[in-house]
């Protein structure tokens, strides 16, 4: 009888402790998915916003060429700049009527002399926004300043938190299903002692004895994660149109199903892991 | 071979199982260990197994140093020895055939190639009829029988067996002594534990005697016999039969 058989037999044997074994890991691993979901999502939907023109500064009507120009080297000798784009007034009124070209009445009423000229710029750190809006806010030329810093670090300060949540949950989660699953491969392990310490004294290595608990250890893993993973993939994939309208414009959406499949190799790997130092641990504290 | 110099185990309840004994078991030898409970027979045994280490003395199984033995190498040694335990320790929910086997798959070796010696021991010790039942539907000489097997199926050179009479009938102890004794006759070294004297008697082999932990009486002078001498008590057996 080869170690898998015997494995399966172990499972096949007692049904409801294969079923708790299988949903603390199910649980794990969804948790792992669904944040990771989440925090991938969220660290997309920053980078949009970086990449985006993070400082718009509008120039008054009275601003010649001459001075915008020495503006922007003088903004660019600083080296906090990743990117200066101008915008001139007929730019502008493109970007108007782009936005509003539903809508005749807003058009006719607008020319590209009551639109401003501007410069987007991003900076290469979110830190420098804070300076360079400021020293653009100083300059006569400028009228008016926007930028988006309070999206950002909005997002960044959610992330984070997300992130310290999500580990800390899945640390939990994990800590949880290994001592759940030693307690069950504990058990078996116990309720074959006797057979164990015949075994060992008829020559079997400890080898031997081990790999069918390891072996079991490692399927309810790689199940629960199987199923974890589905059940989060499914979630994700059924709101997906939902989500898709709700971040309107911002490419997070939809997820490659390479990257779903990444993800489910990980996750059968750590569940393995998890599986293998679970029953290890079983194994040393009941196979003296 | 085996081989005990000054062999001595001391329990942790301070109870001497053993103290200072020394042997030697010639390969292809027929060894009486005789004494009554909890003289030290077990743990003589046990120690040749590793299943226990002496507190003091060396123990050479063949070209093992049983206690200077690495852990990982126990395994091994187990192989080699045939042991039939008092309690016969059979896995009560596997059939005659798998108990057997099972020393072959600890082994490694595929049930194909396991299945052809277990039916040989099998029918070397009159099982074959029993393979598929399971230990309670056999008689105690029956278990006794498959314990035997058990033993056997890997061709030890050894062959340790604790009271395999322990719980017979006079009938079937002798049935069992006889398989032993063919066993032996084959070249496996057999050391038998006992405290039937008739059996003892009866077969005229080496008897060691031990009490209280310690060698009393060890009739030697068989192992250094002529061929000759031995021919003839062969001879005496068979009319005995």
């Amino acid at each position: 009888m080869s170690f898998t058989k015997t494995a399966w037999k172990n499972i096949r044997r007692s049904p409801y402790q294969a079923l708790a074994a299988i949903s603390i890991m199910t649980l794990t691993f969804l948790a792992i998915s669904f944040f990771t979901f989440l925090l991938v999502g969220s660290s997309k939907v920053i980078n949009y916003f970086e990449s985006k023109p993070q400082v718009t500064a509008f120039f008054k009507n009275e601003a010649k060429p001459v001075d915008i120009t020495a503006l922007k080297s003088q903004l660019q000798s600083t080296g906090k700049v990743a990117s200066i784009k101008f915008v001139s007034k007929d730019d502008a009124l493109k970007i108007y009527r782009e936005q509003n070209k539903d809508d005749p009445l807003l058009l006719d009423l607008v020319t590209a002399d009551v639109l401003p000229s501007s410069f987007e710029i991003s900076t290469i750190k979110i830190e420098d926004l804070n300076g360079i809006s400021n020293a653009l806010t100083k300059s006569s030329l400028v009228s008016e300043v926007v930028y988006q810093k309070d999206v950002v670090s909005t997002l960044s300060a959610w992330t984070g938190a997300i992130r310290k949540i999500g580990i800390t949950l899945i640390v939990l989660l994990s800590l949880v299903s290994i001592f759940i699953m030693v307690t069950i491969i504990g058990i078996k392990i116990s309720q074959k002692k006797e057979d164990i310490e015949i075994m060992k004294l008829i020559g079997a290595t400890n080898w031997y004895i081990r790999w069918p608990f390891m072996f079991e250890g490692i399927v309810y893993g790689i199940v629960g994660s199987i199923i974890g993973w589905a059940i989060a993939t499914g979630g994700l994939l059924y709101a997906t149109p939902f989500l898709e309208s709700f971040l309107k414009g911002i490419p997070v959406l939809p997820v490659s199903y390479l990257q779903l499949l990444m993800l489910l190799g990980l996750e059968a790997l750590l569940a393995a892991f998890l599986g293998i130092v679970s029953s290890y641990l079983a194994v040393l504290r009941y196979l003296k | 071979m085996i081989k005990l110099d000054k062999v001595s185990k001391k329990f942790g309840t301070g109870a001497f199982g053993l103290s200072d004994v020394s042997l030697v078991v010639e390969k292809g030898e027929f060894v009486f260990l005789v004494g009554s409970t909890g003289a030290g027979k077990t743990t003589i045994f046990r120690i040749l197994i590793r299943d226990v280490l002496p507190t003091g003395g060396n123990v050479v199984v063949n070209d093992w140093d049983i206690v200077n033995l690495p852990k990982n190498k126990v395994a091994a040694l187990r192989k080699k020895i045939g042991f039939v335990f008092q309690d016969l320790k059979l896995l009560l929910d596997r059939t005659i055939f798998e108990n057997v086997a099972l020393p072959l798959e600890v082994a490694g070796l595929k049930a194909a190639e396991a299945a052809k010696t277990v039916e040989e021991v099998l029918a070397q010790v009159g099982l074959l009829e029993h393979k598929d039942k399971f230990p309670i539907q056999l008689s105690g000489g029956e278990l006794q029988r498959a314990a035997i097997a058990r033993a056997l199926v890997l061709s030890p050179e050894i062959l340790l067996a604790d009271e395999p009479t322990g719980n017979l009938d006079a009938a079937t102890s002798w049935e069992i002594v006889k398989l032993l004794s063919d066993i032996n006759k084959k070249g496996t070294t057999v050391v038998m534990a006992t405290h039937n004297t008739d059996i003892v008697k009866s077969l005229g082999k080496r008897v060691i005697h031990i009490e209280k932990g310690k060698i009393v009486d060890d009739e030697n002078h068989h192992a250094h016999k002529s061929s000759e001498e031995k021919e003839e008590e062969k001879k005496e057996e068979k009319k005995k039969e």
